[in-house]
């Protein structure tokens, strides 16, 4: 059977959304959430399609999917296949799970848009182009697709995080669109680089030619483009000290936009240096393995302490993103199985933790109308239910043993103890720090004395059940059965393995 | 020159021109003899309908091998096609939006000369396309500037329109000299004007003063013509000239002669000083040696235009310095000289005219409704007009760049032509990829204006122009299929102009 559909349909199926919310009147309220959710199903659907046709023990290459689309033209002499851009779309077993969980969190925060409070029409057009955006920027096959659907999910998430977000939004719409302006213009650079220089922008094919010693282009060149990559992917992820927007979009955009935020256009970040950094200048990468070590550990620590002294909840789980990605790093820094397995566990894993705490202080802020913990506290006595998942969250968070925290922080310092001990033994301060911040934190919220009266809290209800119950089931089965994820995972890494020479 | 000899010309590649002329000449005289009271707007339609014509008979020459006559002063070729296309195509727009224009004060006693100018500009612009010789190519230039100069200060009564026009003609009639002067050298060198002539005249230049010489004429050719294109440090004129200038005009200016403008550059460039040899037969040309100037040029252009642009509160003063940076990403296409030059400059120039036609046709109509042209008049937007606001959006996003649109792939083609090249122009294009980004500020702070802040006053747009409705439709349309779907053009120009490699022939 011919499948090479259905990776086009899976990315733009959310397109039919769109068009059924353009010719709705904007003022059905219910009718165009409802339709909002339902539209982020198919992919969804398509998504789990594809993880039970990998289970099922069939190769995923059958989706694979190549279309002549670009070619550049007046270029004479050259070989033919070069110069010319496909429409190639296909996944591996990591770009696969990557899907998965965009899908996931995607229709969670659909479901999570209840909190929207006007114009949902264009909330839900924009949201579900995001969502275009997210799967195309997984499944691309090559830079230029993949830079085209990177930059969709740049101008809908301006104008959900201006448009929607709370009172300092427009700054930080801004600064979200500058700082990623400028990363994706020294992407854009290094990937019409690479086409210049090969005449081929296909992922595999670039990986290829690059372990070719013939290719025209010094190893400064190489090492050049490698660190222009980290730049350009190190302000996504966001690697300190390129994090400063990254701060205020988590705590100006709407609780629904955060968690896509958090839970995956940063791993877009992960995603690239991995794919692109680790798969194209192996060599180069592991000259930079020490910086990265050390970027990775600056990051946990410079997160972990800067969360330990926030007023606002929203701030404490900004800076612990930033912690959080530092052990992607330290995982990459590696260069083992161990810490590569380890890095994009944590990708996966973030994205699920991450999703689920923003969804709750958007559950808490809803009510109270505040996110700062000293006007928040004793909410355990007026939202038991809330309170319990919060410090559940907060638990994964930290890496206790049965969640997927614990896994992948283990398997990245696992790796990193191998190679570089004494980094590694600096950043295990900052598993400490985050045990301490979180529980601060939360803590603060749920127990003690309540400091303001907010009389008739109601607690989760309805539809707010599902995100947290999905996520929480989610990350407790990846930490008690890891090989949902590390199973899919094993070619890529074979073949990451085989680049680095090992 | 006998009878004969005059008959046996291949007139038929001219029918374009000759449709041009015909009909501007023609609404002249109707002009004159219209009732007084009449509304003149019918002639902008007659000037629609004989582009139009000039365009099929255009298309119809698609195919018709490189030819040229009276002397070779006059050339068909494959790059006088393409462009000739691309002036066309802009200059249909123009009057669609000049006839859905209406005019504060001051314009109703030459409403008809509104018109017809246009056709004569684009008439000069087509001549340049297809010039073989340099009279050929200064007389566009003049026809273009000098209906130019009258059309801006059209408004007769606004001051603004007034200075618009004076400053226009004083930078214009120096460049214009400049060029001429620079024309001056190389005739003098060669004892010919044209083209093709001067090429094989040049290719044997042995002797190292001429070089300096013919450096000197480049540099001086470079800098008049630099007046046209807006490149900066000769840009000065372009933010009050836009701003003054009826609206219509405006986009004219900003499309319709800034191509023209790229036309008689590749002209000159590519054609004199592209095959001049610097030291004695077989050296490198002198364009070669010359490129860091253009560089230079092309990323002061790309840094002033943006760079400026971000702190202006006047929209036409704010799409000047948009269009000066637009002038210097090709710009980049000419230092870099790849082999995908003249597809890349092509493709830009179309995908340019396109978003900023449509632009301006937004511009036109908020213009008309509030009666000003500051960019806080746009706030609301979104509120009084969705589909408004959200045509005005994507145009923005094409204009700055972004994948999806035209505006992203013409700006690829320009990078790999830039990396490409044996020597890459790393520095030159990290400038345009930054001064890009700096452009979303500002076409984003448009966008701020129309999406998130409340209008001032509530009403709607009731009744939009047909001329405008045409505009927006292609422009929007041709911005998202170019981007889309790239090989649209690429296949076209395969296909019909055969790598322009008849240019020099």
């Amino acid at each position: 059977m011919d499948l090479s559909f259905v990776l086009s349909l899976l990315v733009f199926s959310p397109l039919l959304g769109i068009v059924v919310l353009a010719f709705m009147p904007k003022t059905e309220e219910k009718t165009i959430k409802i339709v909002g959710f339902l539209a982020t199903l198919p992919a969804l659907g398509i998504a789990i399609g594809l993880y039970l046709h990998y289970l099922a023990g069939k190769d995923l290459s059958d989706f694979d999917v190549a279309k002549d689309w670009i070619t550049f033209g007046g270029l004479q002499g050259v070989e033919a296949g070069f110069w010319k851009v496909n429409y190639e779309l296909g996944v591996s077993g990591f770009t696969m799970l990557l899907v998965v969980l965009t899908a996931v969190v995607a229709t969670l925060a659909a479901i999570a848009s209840i909190y929207i409070k006007k114009e949902w029409k264009g909330y839900f057009m924009l949201f579900l182009l995001l969502e275009i955006g997210m799967l195309g920027v997984f499944t691309a096959e090559n830079l230029i697709l993949f830079f085209l659907f990177f930059e969709i999910t740049l101008i809908p998430t301006f104008f959900l995080i201006g448009k929607w977000g709370y009172f300092e939004k427009e700054k930080a719409a801004y600064s979200f669109l500058i700082y990623n302006g400028l990363g994706s213009a020294v992407l854009l650079i290094v990937i019409m680089i690479l086409f210049a220089k090969t005449g081929t922008t296909n992922i595999d094919m670039l990986t290829q030619i690059m372990s070719d010693s013939n290719v025209p282009m010094t190893s400064g060149l190489k090492l050049g483009l490698l660190i222009a990559l980290l730049v350009a992917f190190g302000v996504k992820l966001p690697i300190f000290p390129l994090h400063s927007w990254m701060l205020r979009v988590h705590v100006q955009a709407p609780p629904s936009i955060v968690m896509i935020h958090s839970g995956i256009l940063l791993k877009i970040g992960a995603y690239g240096l991995i794919r692109f950094g680790l798969g194209i200048f192996p060599e180069q990468f592991e000259k930079l393995a020490v910086l990265l070590a050390i970027l990775g550990v600056v990051n946990l620590l410079y997160g972990a302490f800067l969360a330990f002294i926030q007023t606002d909840f929203k701030m404490v789980l900004a800076y612990s993103s930033i912690s959080h990605m530092g052990i992607v790093l330290i995982g990459l820094a590696a260069l083992n199985e161990a810490g590569v397995q380890g890095a994009i566990f944590q990708v996966v894993s973030h994205g699920l933790i991450s999703a689920l705490l923003f969804f709750l202080v958007g559950a808490f802020y809803e009510r109270t109308d505040t996110s700062l913990m000293e006007n928040l506290g004793g909410m355990a006595k007026g939202m038991p239910i809330a309170s319990g998942f919060l410090l559940a969250g907060a638990l994964a968070s930290l890496g206790l043993p049965g969640m997927s925290g614990f896994v992948s922080e283990f398997m990245a310092f696992l790796g990193l103890f191998e190679e570089l001990p004494w980094i590694a033994a600096v950043g295990t301060i900052g598993i400490i720090m985050t045990a301490v911040y979180l529980l601060r934190a939360v803590l603060g919220i749920t127990y003690g004395q309540a400091h303001r009266e907010f009389t008739g809290l109601v607690d989760l209800k309805g539809v707010e059940f599902v995100p947290v119950v999905v996520l929480i089931a989610l990350i407790v089965l990846i930490g008690v059965i890891p090989s949902v994820l590390s199973s899919p995972l094993q070619a890529t890494l074979e073949t990451i393995m085989l680049g680095l020479g090992g | 020159m006998s009878l004969e000899e005059l008959t046996s010309f291949n007139w038929s590649i001219m029918t374009p021109e000759f449709i041009i002329v015909g009909v501007a000449a023609l609404l002249t005289v109707i002009d004159l003899f219209m009732p007084k009271k009449q509304d003149r707007r019918i002639l902008g339609w007659i000037g629609i309908a004989a582009i139009f014509a000039a365009m099929v008979s255009l298309v119809g020459l698609l195919g018709a091998a490189p030819d040229s006559i009276l002397e070779d002063t006059f050339r068909l070729d494959s790059f006088g096609k393409a462009f000739k296309l691309l002036l066309l195509a802009g200059g249909a727009l123009v009057l669609f939006l000049a006839v859905s224009y209406k005019a504060e004060q001051g314009m109703e006693e030459y409403r008809g000369e509104f018109y017809y100018l246009f056709l004569t500009g684009l008439l000069g612009g087509m001549i340049m396309t297809s010039s073989g010789d340099l009279i050929t190519l200064f007389i566009g230039l003049e026809l273009l500037s000098i209906s130019s100069y009258i059309l801006a200060g059209m408004r007769k009564n606004n001051l603004q329109s007034n200075e618009s026009a004076m400053k226009y003609v004083i930078n214009g009639s120096i460049a214009t000299a400049i060029t001429l002067f620079g024309m001056s050298y190389v005739y003098g060198l060669t004892g010919t004007t044209n083209l093709l002539a001067i090429a094989g005249a040049l290719q044997s230049l042995a002797d190292a003063q001429h070089a300096y010489l013919l450096g000197l004429a480049f540099l001086m050719i470079f800098v008049g013509l630099g007046f046209k294109l807006a490149a900066a440090p000769f840009h000065m004129w372009a933010p009050d000239v836009y701003q003054g200038a009826p609206t219509p005009v405006t986009a004219f200016l900003s499309v319709v002669s800034k191509t023209a403008g790229f036309v008689i550059v590749a002209r000159i460039l590519i054609s004199v000083f592209g095959v001049a040899a610097t030291e004695g037969p077989g050296s490198m040309p002198i364009l070669y040696n010359m490129q860091d100037y253009i560089a230079v040029v092309a990323g002061a252009t790309m840094i002033i235009g943006n760079v400026v642009a971000l702190k202006q509160s006047n929209i036409k003063r704010m799409f000047a310095y948009s269009s000066i940076a637009h002038a210097g990403y090709v710009l980049v296409a000419f230092t870099s000289l790849s082999s995908n030059f003249f597809y890349s400059v092509w493709f830009y120039l179309l995908a340019y005219l396109f978003m900023n036609l449509g632009a301006f046709a937004v511009i036109q109509l908020v213009e008309a409704k509030t009666g000003s042209t500051k960019i806080a008049d746009f706030a609301g937007l979104y509120r009084r007009s969705p589909v408004l606001a959200v045509t005005m959006g994507i145009l923005l996003i094409a204009l700055a760049g972004f994948p999806g649109t035209a505006g992203f792939i013409g700006k690829l083609n320009i990078f790999i032509g830039a990396f490409m090249v044996q020597e890459p122009h790393y520095v030159l294009a990290s400038v345009m990829i930054a001064t890009t980004v700096v452009s979303y500020f500002y076409y984003f702070g448009i966008m701020t204006q129309m999406f998130f802040r409340p209008a001032a006053d509530d009403s709607k747009f009731s009744k939009i122009p047909v001329g405008i409705v045409v505009v927006l439709i292609v422009t929007v349309v041709a911005s998202v299929l170019f981007g889309v779907f790239p090989d649209i053009a690429i296949d076209f120009v395969n296909e019909n102009f055969n790598q322009f490699s008849d240019f020099l022939q």
